[in-house]
């Protein structure tokens, strides 16, 4: 993709093939005719093919490494907790698919049928689609561009069976503002999608990522649904004592939520075992029921159901 | 580096970075951006003309002895890019940074692989957030239990150097959110003496 221009005024542009940039494009003369600007008709099949999920939310961070995948997957088996609902999990995190290791499921195939391509199902109301399922090895780098990855995402909206009774949805995302996300939220802006939790950890340089990703939603009418603090309070389990591991400089999650006037949906404190669980692919809630990340957990699904 | 806000000047002879030091300086696209809170939704190739134009037009003087590239997690377009317009500059290596725990060396497995894939030679793996010290009672807890070894584990099992561990402290990140420097203000922590110690390895 080396010959896409570096000013690129993007296709969606009313100066696309227009701009001195354009010169020498191999799609200067799509753009000038105004063919790419129409929208992508694969837009309101996704729409289609999500209309019967009655929720979907979106977990995003500004910040790698806050916890968002766990967090992804702890509010996955929140909603799974009741028999009744039926939840999935997609991971569109192409470069970093943690998702089915977290979930216990690394390994698993995606099986093609004719109505699409079947998620992994964990529990018998739990399911899960990743693109770690499609690589040949866990241990090879996704050196993927732009529009290849944008092109799998799409083809994940498009073709899973997610079959016609689920309940939640819930997208996990990569860290940042970057093309995956912007295809995302384009591919998406028909689905009517609930909502974005945003996830960060209380100090300021995440804090500062947070701000661009509630702007981020903003540019791209995604609504908000809050603001979740992970890595939120260490309770040392010899002398119980209580400490920021990553001081709240200022106000921390709740403190931005305020300001932006968005609900604050808690805090969840470090906790190893939760960690444990996580690289062992174990279920947390049920290995440690009384655990107050637990019911945290299961009231915030309670909540937003 | 508490230097939010500055800006950058262009001369003749390019761009100027930030000193916020006499011998250390500084150089971002936060500071070419108008506001912090705005995102950056850029596309591949804007970013990578961003990222060429750093490269190509810093001024950063005729006398640096040790140029410092942080990146953004992942292996993704900007990685690709950078790897491409350094190829021919001879780069000593890249640290990889860890966590102990499994989905974060899971991660890490990729780079290394990357790194392979570009030709980049590693220079070792450091796993930061490593234990956390209880400032009260003194006990050492892994806070992310190094399910399988952890980065000593991987640098053992690719044959790498392990640079070291970093401790979980609060004052870091204190410091972090508050621009200042936390090898002088804590001289006494383990974490600064372990750096400066890196620092006189790699050097």
């Amino acid at each position: 993709m080396s010959e896409i221009p570096e000013h690129c005024p993007g296709t969606q542009s009313e100066k696309a093939g227009k701009e001195s940039a354009c010169q020498g494009c191999p799609n200067q003369t799509l753009c000038a005719s105004g063919a790419a600007s129409i929208p992508d008709p694969a837009i309101s099949v996704i729409a289609g093919r999500l209309s019967e999920i009655k929720r979907k939310y979106l977990v995003l961070s500004g910040k790698g490494g806050v916890g968002k995948s766990t967090v992804s997957s702890l509010l996955s088996r929140s909603f799974a907790a009741n028999p009744e609902a039926n939840v999935a999990l997609l991971d569109v995190d192409i470069c970093g698919p943690s998702i089915p290791r977290i979930m216990g499921c690394e390994g698993e195939e995606v099986h093609q049928s004719g109505s699409g391509w079947s998620p992994v199902y964990v529990e018998d109301n739990l399911c899960v689609m990743s693109v770690g399922f499609l690589l040949d090895s866990p241990r090879a780098a996704v050196i993927w561009r732009g529009p290849r990855k944008n092109g799998l995402i799409k083809q994940f909206f498009m073709e899973v069976d997610w079959g016609n009774n689920l309940d939640v949805l819930i997208i996990d995302t990569p860290p940042g503002t970057s093309d995956e996300h912007l295809s995302i939220a384009t591919y998406l802006s028909k689905s009517e999608i609930d909502g974005a939790i945003i996830v960060t950890t209380p100090q300021d340089v995440s804090i500062l990522d947070v701000r661009k990703e509630i702007d981020f939603c903003k540019k791209t009418n995604i609504p908000i649904v809050g603001i979740l603090e992970n890595m939120s309070l260490f309770i040392c389990p010899k002398c119980k004592s209580g400490f920021d591991l990553f001081p709240k400089t200022s106000g921390g999650g709740e403190g931005l939520a305020t300001e932006y006037d968005l609900e604050f949906l808690g805090r969840i404190p470090i906790d190893p075992n939760l960690a444990s669980c996580c690289d062992e692919g174990t279920n947390f809630m049920t290995s440690f029921p009384d655990s107050p990340t637990t019911k945290f957990m299961l009231e915030l699904a309670k909540k937003l159901k | 580096m508490g230097c939010e806000g500055e800006e950058v000047h262009q001369s003749g002879s390019g761009w100027s970075p930030v000193y916020v030091e006499d011998n250390l300086c500084v150089m971002s696209v936060g500071f070419l951006l108008d506001s912090p809170r705005a995102a950056v939704i850029w596309r591949g190739p804007r970013k990578n003309g961003l990222i060429k134009q750093f490269f190509m037009e810093v001024d950063w003087g005729n006398n640096l002895d040790v140029l410092i590239i942080d990146t953004p997690p992942g292996t993704s377009d900007e990685h690709l890019s950078i790897a491409t317009y350094l190829s021919k500059s001879e780069i000593d290596g890249a640290i990889i940074v860890t966590t102990p725990q499994d989905v974060s060396i899971l991660d890490v497995r990729k780079e290394i692989d990357f790194c392979k894939k570009t030709n980049i030679p590693i220079v070792g793996i450091l796993e930061n957030m490593s234990l956390f010290i209880c400032p009260k009672c003194k006990s050492g807890f892994d806070l992310f239990p190094k399910t399988s070894g952890g980065g000593e584990g991987l640098a053992t099992e690719y044959d790498l150097e392990f640079l070291g561990r970093i401790p979980i402290d609060p004052n870091l990140a204190s410091c972090c959110d508050e621009g200042t420097n936390f090898m002088t203000s804590f001289p006494d922590s383990p974490t600064t003496k372990f750096m400066l110690e890196l620092a006189k390895k790699l050097k």
